[in-house]
């Protein structure tokens, strides 16, 4: 770093509060609170870091608990005291390059970002490279891609590095022309004199090094004048995609890696006894057999041989410890774990229900791939990681090296769904390269995946609403779910944003529960609260996390109770809503959607709302159940405000795909556990929606922009899911009770 | 090791694999041919879907010694050069992938439905059994109509 512009701030200070209970602040914090601090790095060509301090002090909330509006809100606040929070540079080439403390899953990041850079710098939108960055321990917290926060997160720091950039550049072309900075214009990577005279970024970008105090104001640009932002934008990466030439983790070509593969237990944990590899060693193309905790590894010159030669393994195994469980079971013991209602059911009306929902796969398209190269002092890796900090020390820890000693490549992944979060692979592939001493490239099974990996935890739900004179007085939900494994990064995330569970007396997961699960409307009297059921199995968050289970129950009890008080659905939500830009949320999605027109018989029409990330969403679903067996979603239109989209297009993709995962698992796809072992083993049986389950007709419809830039991935999913379950109860004349519906 | 020619996207290919590894294996593992994606290794997800001799096959399904002699097209041979194939041409103006894992497979299963059939209905449409886990199923839809539109002009 040289001669810093200012120098940094002082590490925030965060006071745990006292007293008062956790409360959703009525005022969503601003940006406008933090402050920015950018610098110049030592490099050849331009560039610039931005770094983050803290203006404000958070409120007191919960004891051991600062008072944020979200789980997000939580995430940021980690990330503050981290110095090179991100580096934006622009070479001598002309490219402007963002390293993307970020993976790239398919949520459309990279090619948001990108926008925001060109955006404030006046760069082509084809001159931004935004690769990802690899692990970065330094970043400490700030290199976690989930909670929907990415957007979040990098919206102000980027626009910031990108403006700081940008008024060196103007600085850098003012000296070389003798002229006033103030006089120069920007565009098209290029800086333009009025006299006619420009010079690209590429031909400044050496000057541009050497400017340490700009000449012009390095602020962002007023929203009013971006011209990106907010404008459809294609991926950058697609051209990549359509022709092949995109990369993934099992597509590189790292010199020696040879394909590896793994041989599991028949129950989920089991171990080895004893195994005999003899005749496995003896096939064609075999290269070595090591063992591993998970398992038994198989390298060979091809997957096609190292899956035969795994075939060819004699292993006795121990069953795992889940042996004598089966779905029955595990949902005994989640009604078992859940408290009593706090409201007796005295004098009052109330309408019960209980809900289950199956576990299920995170099934990417991808398979969890890594490639590693272990040698004695040193330690290489690839793979889509989401958490590589904590990758990245997981491994070095394993090998027995220090951390830097351990380079981790992050490489996008083929979707994630929460999934990689977790890097089961990559720690694998760096115990099978040290065993077998050559680099491997690990890749598991489609089996593999949907037998071993992780899985959104099965849940029971138990829900009172209380109702007195035609309005919802009470409202309980007791939610118990099987543990949900957040060991990757969350705890030391959330410590470091000060949060003190020990103080606050709760569980990570219920940190975790509280920062995300907000009831949007009002009913009274209301609670909710999680109970866990530990088991020895692969869990992990999935796609919304607790909202894909409480707000889908939540937004079924809504249509019930409506039914009950005799009210119209979307009439009844509107009545409970006290946030106006909800209400004009639901108002418009009436509006699109064809809320209320006549359907035949056998259709319906179904409405959830959901609000989290500092967005909302409503969806509308038109459904046919003529025939049960074969529900078919025939419309879908969506409305949401997320303050303010940076790529129009690529939330319309989220929460395209956020419907697909609502139908999915509101219909037909989950996983069950019989005898310790997970029944599904790929998408034969696991029933991820296929094209004949998309809807023919969908549409989505954005509200204005209205302020910074809420969560967008996983925003769609609660309400798609519920819109589904309620147009399935409305189009049956039943109550939808487990999910999915035909499993 | 028996040896196997065939043309590969428009080149003639010689490689040595036994007679029942699965295509995909030697395109992917033998040649560093990497468009086609493995997803479950048993013709469901489909996301290897390649062409032989025009026509849509499984490559996971399909062992080396049944393609010797013939033409087999993957991704990385549809487009012309820099010009693309109508089909990806759809893909990039409807801005249908996310992760982009499965889009070789899609692409290459619209184009050989398009061949058979170059005016597909929603009904024909809906019979496609490529996984698509990001969900992007009706950007696949318009994608399809947009191409089957084109060819018509």
């Amino acid at each position: 770093m040289l001669d810093p512009l200012r120098p940094p701030g002082p590490r925030p200070a965060v006071h745990p509060g006292r007293d008062s209970p956790i409360s959703t602040p009525t005022t969503p914090r601003s940006t406008g609170r933090r402050r920015f601090l950018t610098y110049l790095v030592a490099a050849p060509a331009l560039a610039v870091g931005t770094q983050l301090a803290l203006d404000g002090e958070p409120a007191e909330a919960l004891p051991g608990i600062p008072d944020v509006l979200d789980l997000g809100d939580a995430l940021i606040l980690a990330g503050l005291p981290t110095s090179h929070l991100l580096v934006l540079e622009v070479t001598a080439a002309g490219r402007v390059v963002l390293q993307l403390p970020r993976l790239e899953v398919g949520q459309g990041l990279t090619t948001a970002m990108a926008m925001l850079v060109a955006d404030e710098l006046d760069a082509r939108l084809g001159d931004v490279d935004v690769p990802l960055a690899p692990a970065r321990p330094e970043l400490l917290f700030n290199q976690l891609t989930g909670a929907s926060n990415s957007v979040r997160s990098l919206y102000d720091p980027v626009r910031v590095a990108a403006a700081a950039a940008r008024a060196r550049l103007v600085t850098a072309a003012a000296r070389r022309w003798s002229l006033a900075a103030g006089s120069l214009r920007t565009q098209d990577s290029t800086v333009l004199a009025p006299d006619g005279r420009s010079a690209s970024y590429a031909s400044l970008a050496v000057d541009a090094a050497a400017v340490l105090v700009p000449a012009v104001p390095a602020v962002t640009k007023p929203v009013e004048q971006q011209q990106l932002v907010g404008r459809a934008t294609g991926r950058i990466d697609a051209r990549d995609i359509v022709t092949g030439k995109a990369k993934y983790a099992g597509d590189l070509d790292v010199p020696g890696a040879v394909p590896t593969v793994v041989s599991r237990p028949p129950t989920i944990n089991g171990t080895v006894r004893s195994y005999d590899a003899t005749a496995a060693l003896a096939m064609p193309g075999v290269i070595g057999v090591v063992r591993i905790p998970s398992g038994i590894a198989v390298l060979a010159e091809t997957f096609d041989q190292a899956m035969k030669a795994k075939a060819g393994l004699s292993i006795g195994w121990n069953p795992g410890p889940l042996a004598a469980l089966s779905d029955e079971d595990i949902r005994r013991k989640l009604r078992d774990a859940q408290p009593p209602f706090v409201l007796p059911p005295l004098l009052t009306r109330h309408l019960d229900a209980e809900f289950d929902f199956a576990f299920v796969s995170h099934a990417p398209m991808e398979v969890l791939t890594a490639v590693a190269d272990v040698r004695a002092d040193r330690a290489e890796l690839w793979f889509g990681a989401q958490a590589p900090i904590v990758a990245q020390q997981t491994i070095a820890a394993e090998l027995g090296l220090p951390v830097s000693a351990v380079t981790l490549h992050v490489v996008r992944g083929g979707g994630s769904f929460g999934r990689r979060l977790f890097f089961d692979a990559g720690l694998e592939a760096a115990q099978i390269s040290k065993a077998a001493g050559r680099p491997v490239k690990l890749m598991w099974t489609r089996n593999d995946d949907v037998r071993h990996g992780r899985m959104r935890p099965a849940s029971h739900h138990r829900i009172r609403a209380t109702h007195a004179l035609g309005k919802v007085v009470g409202y309980e939900h007791r939610v118990a779910t099987v543990r949900t494994d957040f060991r990757h990064g969350l705890g030391e995330a959330l410590t470091a944003a000060a949060f003190d569970l020990s103080v606050a007396g709760i569980t990570l997961s219920q940190a975790f529960f509280l920062l995300t699960e907000r009831l949007p409307y009002d009913l009274g009297l209301s609670s909710q609260s999680l109970a866990e059921v530990p088991l020895e199995m692969h869990t992990g968050s999935w796609r919304s996390v607790y909202s894909g289970l409480v707000r889908v129950a939540d937004e079924v009890m809504m249509d019930e109770l409506a039914r009950t008080l005799g009210q119209d659905p979307v009439a009844f939500r509107r009545s409970r809503l006290s946030d106006p830009a909800a209400r004009a949320v639901l108002d418009r999605l009436v509006q699109e959607g064809g809320w209320g027109r006549p359907m035949p018989a056998g259709h319906a029409q179904g409405v959830a709302f959901h609000a989290e990330h500092r967005s909302s969403v409503a969806y509308l679903v038109e459904l046919d159940a003529t025939d049960r067996t074969a529900p078919r979603v025939t419309k879908a239109v969506a409305v949401a405000d997320v303050g303010r989209a940076i790529n129009p297009r690529g939330l319309e993709a989220q929460l395209m795909g956020a419907l697909m995962d609502g139908i999915s698992v509101t219909l037909q796809a989950g996983v069950h556990i019989d005898n310790g072992a997970v029944r599904e083993g790929s998408y034969a049986d696991f029933r991820y929606a296929r094209q004949r389950h998309s809807p023919p007709e969908f549409a989505v419809h954005l509200m204005p922009p209205s302020g910074p830039p809420g969560g967008a991935g996983e925003l769609g999913l609660p309400a798609a899911a519920a819109a589904v379950a309620n147009a399935w109860a409305r189009a049956t004349g039943t109550s939808p009770r487990s999910f999915p519906i035909d499993f | 090791m028996p040896s196997y020619q065939f043309v590969l996207n428009g080149q003639s290919v010689t490689v040595d694999a036994p007679a029942d590894m699965p295509l995909l294996w030697v395109l992917r593992d033998k040649l560093g041919v990497t468009g086609p994606k493995y997803g479950c290794g048993v013709g469901v997800c489909r996301a290897c879907t390649s062409h032989l001799d025009g026509a849509e096959i499984q490559p996971c399904m399909v062992p080396v010694q049944d393609c010797a002699g013939r033409q087999v097209t993957t991704i990385e041979g549809l487009a012309d050069g820099d010009r693309l194939h109508p089909v990806q041409q759809a893909w990039l103006d409807n801005d249908v992938a996310q992760c982009g894992f499965c889009q070789p497979g899609q692409i290459m299963t619209a184009v050989a439905l398009l061949r058979r059939n170059p005016e597909p209905t929603d009904a024909d449409i809906d019979r496609i059994e490529n996984v698509c886990r990001c969900g992007t199923y009706f950007r696949i839809r318009e994608a399809i109509k947009q191409a089957a539109a084109a060819s018509r002009s």
